[in-house]
């Protein structure tokens, strides 16, 4: 069998195939659909200090080949993710990442120094590209100093794994995952999603109660496969690619591109095993095409 | 995830259709409370992306059919409807959490509303099966948005509404003069957001228990993507799992008497 293998800045996981933030609950809403043992590792709602409401309904409008959500990182807050989530969880061997979000540049230290002792949970995935919200979010990850910023205070605050969600609402990704790279990121993931809007005609209103949202699903894929193209030239740290991917050929489209991983988002929405089924075909793929090991297929194009 | 056959499509007009599904494998039907519902993949319709949430009409355990009443809503509802029987659906049930039945409730009144009548119909038989006499109260614009009325009335009384009095009594489905019925000890409700807060009014007047179904806008109904929220006394809380079923008074509607 291939070796699916791979390293994410010293954090080995058995399979590339990750699940994004936002899309996979805590795990525990697939267990009855999926063995989490198999994932390459997952990937839990973005988290924050304290407790959030989100935003009001709607969230959320259907959109060709995709959806915009406005979600607003509705969470209980780390406290009660340490105290009644992760106790849990923390049985099922396939790495927990916790999504990190914050409004200001000492909320996201203040969640890390909460995490940080936790030997257990391996990496963060810090999201400086978070639409949906007024403060912090995407406001960090539109810039390269505000980026730079963030990543630097993080870095001294939480010992291992250290992941960077970048934006694609930005002139030049390349260049906020240079900035991220300098600070001591260990990884970037991308794509969060497409800053979107719909307007629903018949009423004269837009769809989601904060007007603009965030658009993913295979609408986004091409570029989102751009994306990680044009990063993975550009950094030397891994890169962890989604945006679309809704099965196997999919995955391997951002491997190729350059991904060291991929993260599986939205698909999870409307089939709770894509997961698996996704592990399954790099499986195979690397039988019919008698590839050892998936890292020899990483960055072709 | 399951794979269901229509075994049949019942077109009760131009926009309604009720599904009669069974296992593709054979295999039996999972046991599912009144008021549950299943996440459909739609099949071979490149406009539909998601998978749409349609509450669980009746489940037919003598027939092993699972029943599903659908509203041509949409592209993808409209797909739903027209599919000819022997097409395979997959689908993900039961799904959320249904109409509770509290002890002491004996003549409850269940009130729907166009295609809300749906889930009232599998909730009837439960309450029958307990002993308890249900009566439905339909309301919808005229008589051909009037459904399921005689697979009802082979359960309790029907007593209708509609908005332009082309059936039973004229008026919305609240002005029905079943609500002034002495007897009525509890109210199960389902249909258009309105209506459920008049009815939910109707029900605090009375000084009775009411319980509403909602159908707000879910992505994935398994509490994942957080898109379905309700503002409830204990905050946002997704429709999907802590629902769709509510008791008026977990919800901030402020109904005032």
């Amino acid at each position: 069998m291939a070796d699916l293998r791979v390293n994410i800045g010293g954090l080995e996981l058995k399979n590339p195939v990750l699940t994004a933030s936002g899309t996979f609950g805590y795990g525990e809403e697939f267990a009855p659909f999926i063995d989490l043992n198999r994932l390459g590792g997952y990937i839990v709602k973005g988290t924050t200090i304290a407790h959030r409401e989100g935003n009001p309904y709607p969230r959320m409008v259907e959109t060709p080949s995709g959806m915009l959500n406005a979600v607003g990182l509705q969470n209980k807050g780390v406290d009660y993710f340490i105290e009644h989530i992760w106790p849990r969880m923390e049985a099922v061997e396939s790495p927990l990442i916790v999504n990190v979000s914050g409004a200001t540049v000492a909320d996201y230290v203040a969640v890390c120094e909460k995490l940080a002792p936790i030997e257990g949970i391996p990496a963060i995935e810090v999201n400086i590209s978070c639409p949906n919200v007024k403060q912090g979010g995407m406001a960090f990850g539109t810039s390269c100093a505000g980026a730079a910023e963030v990543t630097k205070a993080v870095r001294r605050a939480f010992p291992r794994t250290v992941i960077v969600k970048l934006s694609p609402n930005v002139t030049d990704i390349a260049s906020i995952a240079r900035a991220v790279e300098a600070e001591g990121a260990d990884s970037v993931s991308l794509i969060n999603t497409l800053m979107g809007m719909a307007i629903d005609v018949e009423r004269r209103r837009p769809y989601l109660s904060t007007i603009t949202g965030g658009l993913s699903g295979p609408a986004v894929r091409p570029v989102a496969v751009r994306m990680v193209w044009q990063v993975a030239k550009a950094v030397k740290i891994p890169v962890i690619g989604l945006g679309g991917i809704m099965n196997g050929r999919d995955a391997l489209e951002f491997i190729m591109a350059g991904a060291t991983a991929v993260e599986i988002g939205t698909a999870n929405f409307i089939d709770p095993t894509v997961t698996i089924k996704v592990i399954d075909y790099l499986e195979d793929y690397c039988r019919r095409h008698d590839v050892a090991s998936i890292s020899s297929l990483r960055g072709i194009i | 995830m399951t794979d269901m056959m229509i075994a049949a499509t019942v077109r009760l007009s131009s926009s309604y259709g009720l599904l009669r599904l069974s296992p593709a494998d054979g295999s039996p039907l999972l046991e599912a409370e009144p008021g549950q519902f299943v996440q459909v993949l739609v099949p071979d319709s490149p406009t539909t992306f998601l998978r749409r949430p349609i509450s669980i009409c009746n489940i037919d355990a003598e027939r092993g059919e699972l029943w599903l009443l659908v509203r041509d809503a949409g592209e993808g509802t409209r797909h739903l409807i027209n599919l000819p029987a022997g097409s395979v659906l997959n689908i993900i049930y039961p799904l959320g959490h249904g109409f509770d039945i509290p002890e002491g409730c004996r003549r409850p009144l269940l009130v729907g509303g166009g295609v809300g009548v749906a889930p009232l119909l599998y909730l009837g038989r439960a309450l029958r099966q307990r002993g308890v006499e249900p009566t439905f109260l339909v309301g919808a614009r005229s008589r051909a948005d009037l459904l399921l009325l005689d697979e009802l009335a082979a359960i309790g009384e029907v007593v209708t509404s509609t908005d332009d009095g082309s059936y039973g009594e004229p008026g919305v489905v609240t002005l029905n003069s079943a609500f002034q019925r002495p007897d009525i000890d509890y109210i199960y409700c389902c249909g258009p957001m309105p209506m459920m807060k008049a009815v939910a009014r109707r029900a605090v007047e009375k000084g009775v228990e009411c319980q509403v179904s909602l159908e707000n806008t879910m992505a994935c109904g398994l509490g994942a993507c957080l898109c379905c929220v309700e503002p409830t006394v204990k905050g946002n809380v997704c429709v999907c799992t802590e629902g769709p079923v509510f008791n008026i008074h977990q919800l901030t509607w402020q109904i005032s008497e």
